[in-house]
């Protein structure tokens, strides 16, 4: 895929200034509890638009649990959360994934009988609009650009005069939305892949790919639903320290390309290394906020560590 | 990038053989000419003539029914399971009173085309009309459609909420009412005696009609076997559309693509709905050809012997759904000399099928895949 | 609508309901036994019913049953129906596990796929009933219509009449009967599951498959277990029925069945005591329903409420899970 297209539609990517940024979500107080248990006690912090925050804590800190309030999985006992300015808690996934916020899972979830590409088709759909007529009937025409238009190619005469007759009628009638839609999709989804790295398996079904690979393409999927914001749950479980550098860079350069990104990740290390600010949680609180190196100095996140040896993990 | 995809591609279709492979391969024009040359032979069937296979025909056996009326029955039972395809195999829905979108298709054509209705009756003392009067077949067929189409967005506006296996349950009930209403309401349907003279393409049943006559059935199946291929069609560009992913993407995991953007709800409601009109559909044709309806011919074994054709073919597969299709319909026509023991082979064919190609006959490629995996992870668990 | 007749003779139709409703609550324990631990509707369920009755035909004629006998013999005859029956469900539901389902669930098949094999089954069962039965055994069974897949009556086990007058609520013998012992067999089951070890692995397995493997239960045999239970019901509703209603039918099973499967699902599926709530509560429903309107529309009836309910509550009246049935 050409190196043109790859920024296309994009914002720029955004400078790394902190504290000059706008702020993309907000969790504003949230407590969530199940029956008796506080799974979240008043946790409040922010998300600038282009930064990489980490979300950390250990294990049963309420890590996905904030996170699965953020998505709409989990609606707060009190306090909200906002994205854009807009109320996220109590919309449904499908609508909250068109505000502009995706995800991957912890556990992986792909669509395992569909191909790689299919499965990142998926995402871009979400920004389509092709339904059953649609797709049916092809009615609803749209006037393509000069570059969408059939081309002619044809050495020999007769289908020289089919490609001619064909573009010509998209020039007249246009083209259905529905075909275009599927080639923008399909383009951009290969172009994803790409970009993660794993173009050449493009056409295998996902229950079939390598688990790095899996991983790989969940992250695709999610970025073709343009995200403003891209949620990591814990993309480098499994993986090992050679992955998971190539991992750190891929992060990087999904930052570069204008999304935001949460990571939540278990592995201190690796947060360390490629987000600009760090939250941690500890029992359903959050007990730091601040840069890697603040957070990495603070007292109470070496105690909350050091039951689990904070370079081990 | 393009052409590592394509050689990847290649590579992988190198390394699988099997007809479907080698049919992928081909070239689109050798792919076209293909299809086209089954498309004719599909016309030509009822003719069937050539030396070696004529065996094939119904009427070839002593008291075999009419060769094109088993054919015309095969193509409505395709054209069942391709619209069965689309909820069960594709959108992951299990629907086992699929027979009640199909006894309204008949109906629809019955109550409001034939002059023996009471509607029509009723119609023709409201509005004054003549004793010959009734809505014309071609009305009939957007109406069995529509209605079909919206008894199946009000059955699922409810109940597609609900988990798979209530889905299943709360379907074979709506199949039960559907025939116990067309039983009881004795004003409206006639009740058990049923509704006679149903019309066809060229008005009622008689002796005088040209080509859609009660004798030669072979323009009947002409005519269903054009329809049935007119829904491929359109089924197939549902399939490789967005909705078809989508679909595709809720059987697999709901929630999950929910998160993607999937709004799972209207496209299960799609689906249920296209189902629906593709079940109204094959009744209609049912309803015109046989001329004649009563509600036994509804009953709910014949919703689970639809199920039976989608699963035994390959859930998922259009080939795989037609092919099952055409043997539950054909079987037991051709093999009449063991007459009372055919459906014990049949039952028992279903539970060998199932217990020894779970994926189905011809098996969608995706799904098969799917199954072997399984078993390789059933062996490693144990 | 006649409401007259529905509230001017209430206490009759209740107690018609409840013992109608009881034979439902029988038959679908099977149902919920086989879904609350496995996952999957035994469609030939209502088979190993309709195995239960023709078992229970066999052994009466067997034995020389004739109409009306004294007391003695009555009960003697209920015993002999009633392990004839238990024997014979018990053994279909249990070849039904070994033949079909375990060979699929070895390969780890989706749940459609069980569920057209369970149809498969349903269909051998019910041709191999209604066809090569009769001529299998060449003329034992005394049908009412000449033709083998008609009807087939049974000799009358006991008279019906009035046992306890209440106002003009009458309670026949026949009732009675078919209540308490239903209410008995169920006591039974609750007890078996929830007290003894066998029903302690049922219920381990019911909630989780893998730990209750790795704590020893063998799972291989709490299947086979669990089958065989709800044949015995099954086998038990059988004889109820016979005594109850005296004829059987090879093509019984289906509508009885979705009735039985109706009356789990709306108690919860794979609560036993939900599925005695369930059978009584359709049984009720529908003879009400038929008092209202005619006994045509009591199915429909049946399935509307069923829709209704799972709408409003999806888990059924008591909400599912085998393993939390003593809630």
């Amino acid at each position: 895929m050409s190196e043109t297209s790859s920024t296309e539609a994009r914002e720029p990517s955004i400078p790394r200034q902190p504290g000059a940024r706008r702020t993309l979500l907000e969790v504003d107080q949230v407590v969530l509890r199940f029956g008796g248990v506080v799974a979240l006690n008043d946790v409040s912090f922010q998300i600038h638009e282009g930064e990489i925050l980490g979300l950390i804590g250990p294990n049963g800190a309420g890590k996905t649990t904030t996170f699965n309030v953020m998505t709409g999985v989990f609606k707060p006992t009190s306090g909200q959360v906002r994205f854009d300015g807009a109320r996220v808690s109590g919309r449904k996934p499908p609508e909250i994934s068109r505000m502009g916020i995706s995800r991957t899972f912890q556990n992986i979830r792909l669509f395992p009988e569909m191909t790689a590409l299919e499965n990142v088709m998926v995402g871009t759909d979400s920004r389509h609009k092709t339904s059953v007529p649609g797709a049916l009937f092809r009615l609803y025409r749209v006037r393509p650009k000069p570059e969408e238009l059939p081309q002619v190619t044809s050495d020999v005469p007769l289908l020289r005069i089919w490609q001619q007759v064909r573009r010509t009628c998209a020039q007249i009638f246009g083209l259905s939305r529905h075909i275009l839609e599927e080639r923008a999709a399909e383009k951009k989804s290969l172009e994803l892949l790409q970009f993660v790295g794993i173009e050449g398996r493009a056409n295998e079904v996902a229950r079939n790919l390598p688990y790095g690979d899996q991983r790989r393409l969940e992250i695709a999927r999610a970025l073709a639903t343009e995200p403003k914001l891209l949620c990591l749950d814990e993309p480098a479980a499994g993986f090992n320290p050679a992955e998971k550098e190539q991992l750190l860079t891929l992060i990087r350069q999904i930052r570069d390309r204008g999304h935001t990104v949460l990571l939540i990740e278990h592995d201190m290390r690796l947060v360390m290394g490629v987000t600009d600010r760090v939250v941690v949680l500890e029992f359903g609180t959050k007990i730091a906020d601040g840069s890697p190196d603040e957070v990495s100095r603070d007292p109470r996140v070496i105690a909350a560590y050091l039951g689990e040896s904070v370079d081990a993990a | 990038m393009m052409d590592k995809v394509r050689a990847t591609e290649a590579r992988r279709r190198a390394a699988l053989n099997g007809i479907a492979d080698r049919w992928a391969a081909l070239p689109p024009w050798q792919r076209l000419i293909g299809v086209a040359a089954f498309i004719a032979f599909l016309y030509y069937l009822p003719l069937l003539g050539i030396p070696g296979l004529t065996w094939l025909r119904t009427d070839s056996i002593d008291g075999g029914n009419s060769w094109a009326g088993v054919l015309f029955t095969c193509a409505i039972y395709v054209l069942v399971a391709i619209g069965l395809n689309v909820v069960v195999g594709l959108a992951g829905l299990l629907d086992l009173g699929y027979i009640g979108f199909f006894a309204i298709g008949a109906y629809s054509v019955a109550l409001f085309g034939s002059t023996n209705s009471p509607v029509v009756k009723w119609m023709q003392r409201t509005f004054d009309l003549e004793p010959t009067w009734a809505v014309a077949w071609a009305i009939c067929i957007p109406l069995a459609i529509a209605l079909s189409l919206t008894s199946g967005v009000i059955l699922g506006w409810p109940t597609l909420r609900l988990r798979g296996d209530y889905l299943a349950i709360v379907t074979l009930g709506f199949g039960e009412i559907i025939r116990i209403v067309a039983r009881n309401l004795t004003g409206v349907t006639n009740g058990a005696a049923g509704i006679s003279a149903i019309p066809g393409p060229e008005g009622a049943p008689s002796a005088d009609n040209k080509i859609f006559g009660l004798q030669d059935l072979k323009p009947w199946y002409w005519l269903a076997i054009t329809v049935v291929l007119l829904m491929v069609f359109a089924v197939r560009r549902l399939e490789n559309s967005r909705v078809g992913r989508s679909w595709l993407a809720i059987r697999e995991d709901e929630d999950a693509a929910a998160v993607m953007g999937v709004n799972g709800f209207k496209f299960k409601l799609w689906a249920f709905a296209i189902g629906a009109a593709l079940g109204g559909l094959s009744g209609f044709l049912f309803a015109s050809r046989n001329a004649f309806i009563d509600p036994s011919q509804f009953n709910a074994t014949l919703s689970i012997l639809f199920v039976a054709m989608v699963v035994v073919g390959g859930s998922g597969n259009m080939v795989g759904v037609a092919f099952g299709a055409v043997l539950l319909a054909y079987l037991p026509e051709r093999f009449r000399f063991v007459s009372d023991y055919r459906w014990v082979a049949f039952g028992f064919a279903m539970v060998v099928v199932m217990v020894l190609r779970p994926q189905g006959l011809i098996p969608s490629r995706r799904r098969a895949r799917e199954l072997q995996d399984r078993a390789k992870e059933a062996k490693v668990s144990v | 609508m006649n409401f007259d007749e529905l509230f001017g003779h209430f206490g009759q139709h209740t107690v018609d309901g409840l013992s109608k409703g009881a034979i439902y609550a029988l038959i679908a324990l099977g149902y919920t036994l086989v879904y609350g631990v496995l996952r999957l509707i035994n469609f030939a369920h209502s088979e190993v019913f309709v195995v239960g009755t023709f078992a229970v035909l066999g052994a009466w004629t067997a034995f020389g049953l004739q109409d009306n006998p004294g007391a003695g013999q009555a009960i003697l005859f209920l015993l002999i129906g009633l392990v004839a029956a238990a024997v014979a469900s018990g053994g279909t539901a249990l070849a039904l596990e070994r033949i079909a389902y375990k060979p699929l669930r070895k390969r780890n098949a989706p749940p459609l796929v069980f569920l057209i094999t369970a149809i498969g089954l349903s269909l051998v069962l019910v041709e191999i009933l209604g066809l090569l039965l009769p001529r299998l055994v060449g003329g034992v069974f005394p049908t009412l219509f000449g033709r083998e897949r008609q009807i087939v009556g049974m000799p009358t086990l006991i008279e019906q009449k009035a046992l306890i007058t209440i106002g003009d609520t009458a309670i026949t013998n026949v009732q009675a009967i078919v209540f308490v012992s239903a209410l008995l067999m169920m006591a039974a089951l609750d007890w078996f599951i929830n007290r003894t070890r066998y029903g302690r692995g049922v219920r381990a397995v019911a909630q989780n498959p893998e730990t209750a493997a790795l704590m020893g239960v063998n799972q291989d045999r709490v299947i086979m277990l669990i089958f065989v239970l709800g044949g015995v019901m099954a086998g038990a509703a059988a004889l109820l029925w016979s005594v109850r209603f005296g004829f059987t039918q090879s093509s019984l099973g289906f509508v009885l069945g979705l009735k039985a499967f109706t009356a789990a699902v709306l108690g919860g599926i794979g609560n036993l005591r939900g599925a005695l709530l369930g059978g009584l509560f359709l049984g009720l429903v529908e003879v009400y329903a038929a008092t209202l309107y005619t006994s045509a529309w009591e199915d429909v009836v049946a399935f509307v409420v069923l829709i209704v309910v799972l709408m409003f509550r999806p888990t059924g009246l008591l909400g599912e899970s085998l393993g939390r049935a003593r809630a």
